[in-house]
């Protein structure tokens, strides 16, 4: 199965992870920075930085994309909670 | 006493600026967690305008009926061109829903992260009526009268905002410097004292949010009200800054922080029943105790209680809780801790767990659980250890201890993990 590498900056841990794995599975188990409210792309809480990598993680839906909106988060945010790591690249995230 | 406040009328709180809220004065629990020897009020106002009135905020549901009688005795509803949104919470928009269905012309101001709420509150009825989601320093001209809308995120949700009322220096500030407490007497200078009921509903409603209430306070101190007209309790007509100053202090720290600068502080919190969460407890406190740069206290529960380590943990970066596993689960005063926490801002702290067990050890997890719940990172898995530790299980509490000083330090080595492993 394809890997990728998934990087959190805040505390400069990386995790291989296969394709398909939602950042919100991995970020409390390392014990990262980013914070969760709903976990299910409703809150806006789970905001992330990508600061690498923005074209390996899964588009945004509809639902994501609303909450975005509402939230007035710029081009490099997405939602901790939505986004999935595809293929075998490398993303680097942080809390927003 | 409730019967004749019920029929008090509106009161003028300045020329054409009437006080048109709600009296409850029998109330003793607030949204199931503050209590409240005087009742509460829930203050809406009314400002008029050459051009119109604004309404801003309305009361709890079930006191709708007051609201709309001392409304309706200083303006008719087609004559309402504004209704003013600081805060969606139930006590505040009860009666909004209503409100509308009478004066469905009115233009509705909410900030922008007001708007989920304004759905969830309006429902398929908002589609009827105009709204406008306001920006930082977005003003409204009543005609002679101009409403400039300061918004106050985390004052006590994300979306609230303050009113001010530019040409009578009139700040309309919903929860902020708000307090439960019922008098109909209504300005600060002539109700009974309610100084500790000020300072209970700051620690209970705006202490988890002291950081962005210092900000806040940046903003409002430069208008220098003349009045601060909250959405509960006493009109704060009589020296209104000194509340200002009040929530600057209430924001500090009731002691200097001895702990300061780059230095991180970290504190371990245990309980022990025979001795063996203890030996571990110190072993963690010697591991992290050899990281330069992190400053550890030790406390045994048993000695201590909730509230002044609710105090120290507000100011800690870092929380190592030691429990023994009893009956499957961690013991009550650790629980008792963690559930007072909600009280102070928990984001962004590292937290750790440990101790010993006999049979399941569930009481590490749970703890982690909890800590993750108050939204700290948990980076380093639990340590548990059945019965008494040896010399080489201690070696592990002291390594385990350096691990999460390091981190907090900012000296962890970066990690590549696989997914498998967590």
């Amino acid at each position: 199965m394809a890997k990728g590498k998934l990087t959190f900056a805040d505390i400069d841990v990386t995790v291989t992870v296969p394709a398909g794995t939602r950042v919100i599975e991995v970020s409390e188990k390392v014990g990262a920075g980013i914070i969760y409210g709903c976990r299910e792309g409703d809150c806006g809480t789970c905001l992330m930085k990508v600061e690498e990598g923005m074209e390996n993680l899964s588009e945004p839906t509809v639902l994501e994309d609303k909450v975005l909106k509402e939230n007035m988060a710029g081009k490099d945010m997405r939602c901790a909670c939505q986004a999935q790591v595809i293929g075998e690249g490398e993303v680097k995230v942080k809390p927003a | 006493m409730t019967a004749q406040l019920a029929s008090k009328p509106a009161e003028e709180i300045a020329l054409g600026v009437h006080w048109i809220g709600a009296f409850d004065p029998d109330l003793r629990t607030f949204d199931l967690i503050l209590k409240t020897a005087n009742g509460t009020t829930y203050n809406a106002y009314l400002v008029e305008g050459a051009e119109g009135v604004a309404v801003i905020d309305t009361v709890k549901e079930e006191f709708s009926n007051q609201f709309f009688a001392r409304l309706e005795a200083v303006t008719s509803y087609d004559r309402i061109r504004a209704v003013v949104l600081n805060h969606l919470e139930l006590d505040h928009a009860g009666a909004l829903p209503e409100l509308m269905r009478r004066a469905p012309q009115a233009h509705i101001y909410v900030s922008q992260r007001g708007l989920k709420l304004l759905q969830a509150t309006l429902k398929d009825a908002l589609e009827s009526y105009r709204y406008t989601l306001t920006d930082d320093g977005d003003q409204l001209d009543l005609g002679g009268r101009t409403l400039r809308f300061v918004h106050t995120p985390y004052l006590h949700w994300p979306e609230t905002k303050c009113t001010f009322l530019v040409e009578e220096r009139i700040l309309f500030s919903c929860d902020v410097f708000g307090a439960h407490f019922c008098d109909g007497r209504f300005y600060n200078d002539l109700v009974g004292d309610f100084r500790f009921s000020f300072e209970y509903y700051f620690k209970h409603i705006m202490r988890p949010f002291k950081k962005w209430v210092l900000s806040a306070m940046d903003k409002l101190e430069p208008l220098a009200p003349l009045m601060i007209a909250p959405s509960h309790g006493p009109i704060l007509r009589h020296r209104p800054m000194d509340y200002i100053r009040s929530y600057r202090l209430l924001s500090g720290s009731h002691l200097p922080n001895e702990v300061a600068g780059k230095e991180k502080s970290l504190l371990i919190f245990y309980m022990s029943a025979y001795g063996a969460t203890a030996d571990m407890a110190r072993s963690v406190y010697e591991g992290a105790s050899a990281v330069e740069g992190v400053r550890v206290s030790l406390y045994d529960l048993q000695g201590g209680e909730v509230d002044p380590f609710v105090d120290l943990i507000e100011e800690a970066d870092g929380l190592i809780f030691g429990s023994p596993t009893i009956n499957g689960d961690a013991v009550k005063p650790i629980w008792d801790l963690l559930a007072s926490l909600v009280a102070i801002e928990t984001r962004g702290k590292v937290g750790a767990a440990f101790g010993s067990y006999g049979w399941s050890g569930e009481a590490v997890p749970m703890i982690e659980d909890r800590l993750r719940g108050l939204k700290m990172r948990v980076p380093e898995k639990g340590k548990r250890i059945k019965f008494h530790p040896t010399e080489q299980e201690l070696d592990d509490c002291r390594d385990y201890g350096q691990s999460i000083a390091e981190l907090l330090a900012g000296k962890a080595k970066p990690k590549v993990i696989d997914f498998a492993s967590l």
